[in-house]
């Protein structure tokens, strides 16, 4: 049973992830930031059979506590072999717009704090000669649109860094997987309305998993989005600035 | 305001606002004074108890963790939200199942102590409400009460079949039936008459855990309430080992034309259930999936009602009179050639629910759905309540979207001792409805 750490562990998607390896008997350890929610899932986890289970509550933006993530879930979990790193933020892009503050912030979240993570994680999986690396970036980092281009910059700087780190630790036998999701039906994109293209967090989850099983470099989830973003970044740019998506 | 959810009948289709709950630990929206909630789970009542016409409904699907699970003794607390599915996939494995179950398993955990639902084994342990040993309500002015037999005793009672009104439940604690493996013996008996049914349940109530029949609505005279009689015990060898559960393999995904299912087509389907079973007795085991759940097999079956939806109609009358009255109402619907495409034929047991406002009670209770055909199918249904009415029954509320206000009163003469305990920033379409009241 692997030894999975999972950061963002309150997000829909973690959560479905963790009852997978939970229903196998994996061993967790959680971070969030929301003590209460924290607990909720950590007492389902144990009840769905996860072997053993460590929770820590902390701010993700608080970038000198991420060592003591690293510390204290090896010493709940002794080693790690899977990290999954699952938080973020859905920016108001209007009000980043309008606030430089603001978009700091959110880059701050959702990248600058998750290459934090990476660095940490990189260099113990890397001393062990073994591990994986999941990451959830989204479709939206794979070209820039005037509706969400904060969210968009994160998460393309953010797949580029995993790039780097994947032919980095390449000779090492650590992993590094970036997961690109599209339209997910979670807390997250309650203000959306759903159609045909959203999928539901379970369907991602399980999808996460086999990648992670077959050590998959870069995986879209649901898969048809590799197609939908092949034709998004093949329009030509003095076609596609003058779109509205 | 929203007209995305529906109940299962859909009808009526009403506008309402939606607020999604995700976390038990979550506090209701900010209130302003007009502002009426529902809880919402997974909008398989029929009619309008899940709907709340220019107030909030409150969505409960993602509030669906677990809590505790005591193995030995078969206790689980879980979230409100838990869907019966998801409840199943966990505890049938761990040779566990609900001491009551609905006909589908897309109905979160909420819902049925909403509901006070009842299963094919009321006649041995009484209603959903009779297995949940406490839950937490979450009242509009923030507080939140355990609720028990012995704790708020009163408003566990009025939550229990209370449609949501009493406040949100957030967590229950629920009492499991012990199994042997996920398969039910079976046994299936064509019966010709509406006497053979009652002799059938009076043999079979003993012996068998789970009784309940199928009537031909359309048949008439000699053949009037023939149907098919079937019984199951859960089985007690194990079965195969691996789990298969059926998945849903079809999904309607468009309202059918809503001359699909008329007079011609019930008729024949009817005709063809009845004969399609062509000896007297047929045994054998099935997974329980495929025993309980038939109908969850094929996702949104409610679409082939077309665009105006259907009507459930679900009644209960004393035994005494039982067979005189089912016998008049099968009658008055196949005399008008209203045929329903499923009818429901079931005795209930003594045992009776802590629910204050429950539907079921010792007698015989009967389930028809009807094609919405507007003005004549309405007639019809007030023409059974009259009958119903006459013998002393009852009208399911999570079945129902057009009784008058006195029917419901005539069949819940509890009903003002019950209203005491609702929310006062609580209501629904139904409830509004039934008391005659436009603000409440």
């Amino acid at each position: 049973m692997p030894k999975v750490l999972i950061i963002g562990a309150t997000s829909a998607i973690a959560q479905e992830v963790a009852k997978l390896y939970a229903a196998d008997g994996s061993q967790l350890f959680l971070v969030a930031r929301d003590k209460q929610k924290l607990e909720q899932v950590t007492q389902d986890l144990s009840v769905r059979g996860a072997g053993a289970i460590g929770s820590l509550s902390l701010d993700l933006a608080e970038i000198g506590r991420h060592e003591n993530i690293l510390s204290e879930a090896k010493e709940t979990l002794c080693s790690i072999d899977i990290a999954l790193i699952a938080h973020g933020t859905l920016p108001d892009q209007k009000m980043c717009e309008a606030s430089v503050a603001q978009t700091l912030q959110e880059l701050e979240i959702n990248l600058v704090s998750t290459i934090s993570l990476l660095t940490l994680l990189a260099n113990y999986f890397e001393k062990n000669g073994k591990g994986c690396l999941a990451v959830i970036t989204s479709v939206a980092g794979d070209r820039g649109r005037q509706s969400n281009y904060i969210y968009g910059a994160a998460k393309g700087g953010l797949s580029i860094f995993l790039q780097g780190l994947r032919n980095r630790l390449n000779k090492t036998g650590v992993c590094v997987l970036t997961i690109k999701p599209g339209f997910v039906d979670t807390p997250m994109t309650k203000g959306f309305k759903k159609g045909i293209l959203w999928a539901q967090p379970k369907q991602v989850a399980e999808a996460i998993i086999i990648a992670i099983q077959k050590r998959k470099n870069v995986v879209y989830v649901p898969w048809f989005w590799r197609w939908i973003m092949v034709i998004i970044r093949s329009i030509p740019e003095s076609i596609f600035k003058r779109m509205s998506l | 305001m929203n007209d995305e959810y529906l109940s299962w009948g859909r009808y009526p289709r009403v506008k309402q606002e939606v607020q999604e709950f995700h976390w038990r630990s979550d506090t209701l929206p900010k209130l302003t004074n007009h502002d009426k909630f529902l809880p919402y789970g997974m909008g398989r009542s029929y009619g309008d108890v899940c709907l709340n016409e220019g107030g909030t409904i409150l969505s409960t699907n993602s509030m669906a963790r677990f809590i505790t699970f005591d193995l030995e003794n078969g206790l689980i607390r879980c979230d409100a939200g838990v869907c019966l599915k998801d409840l199943l996939e966990f505890i049938v494995p761990h040779g566990w199942f609900v001491q009551v179950t609905p006909g589908t398993k897309y109905v979160t955990l909420g819902g049925m102590i909403a509901n006070d639902v009842h299963g094919k084994n009321h006649h041995r342990v009484g209603t959903f409400g009779c297995h949940v040993s406490c839950f937490e309500l979450l009242r509009s002015d923030g507080r939140r009460l355990i609720c028990s037999s012995n704790q708020n005793s009163d408003l566990f009672a009025a939550t229990i079949g209370g449609l949501g009104l009493t406040g949100l439940i957030t967590w229950a604690e629920i009492k499991l039936k012990k199994i042997d493996g996920p398969y039910i013996d079976t046994e299936s008996i064509r019966f010709d008459k509406l006497t053979e049914f009652f002799e059938l349940s009076r043999d079979s109530d003993n012996a068998w855990e789970y009784t309940v029949a199928w009537v031909d609505s359309l048949a008439k005279g000699n053949h009037l309430g023939r149907g098919l009689f079937m019984r199951g015990n859960h089985s007690t060898t194990a079965g195969p080992d691996k789990l298969s559960p059926i998945n849903q393999k079809l999904t309607i995904p468009f309202d059918a034309p809503r001359y699909l299912l008329n007079k011609y087509s019930i008729k024949f389907f009817n005709n063809a259930y009845y004969r399609k079973q062509v000896s007297k007795t047929i045994h054998k085991p099935q997974y329980f999936d495929k025993y309980f759940y038939p109908l969850d097999g094929i996702g949104q079956w409610n679409r082939l009602y077309g665009k105006k939806g259907l009507l459930q109609y679900q009644c209960v009358v004393p035994t005494d009179t039982g067979q005189e009255v089912i016998s008049e109402i099968l009658k008055k619907c196949s005399n008008k050639g209203q045929g329903s495409f499923l009818s429901v034929l079931k005795i209930f047991g003594k045992l009776t629910s802590p629910g204050l406002l429950s539907f079921p009670r010792e007698g015989v209770t009967l389930a028809l759905d009807f094609p919405n055909h507007g003005i004549k199918t309405f007639l019809l249904l007030d023409t059974l309540d009259k009958i119903v009415t006459e013998a002393g029954g009852a009208v399911y509320p999570a079945k129902d979207a057009r009784m008058a206000s006195a029917s419901f009163k005539a069949y819940y003469p509890n009903w003002n001792e019950f209203e005491k305990h609702i929310d006062p920033h609580f209501s629904s379409s139904f409830w509004r409805r039934v008391t005659g009241k436009k603000e409440n």
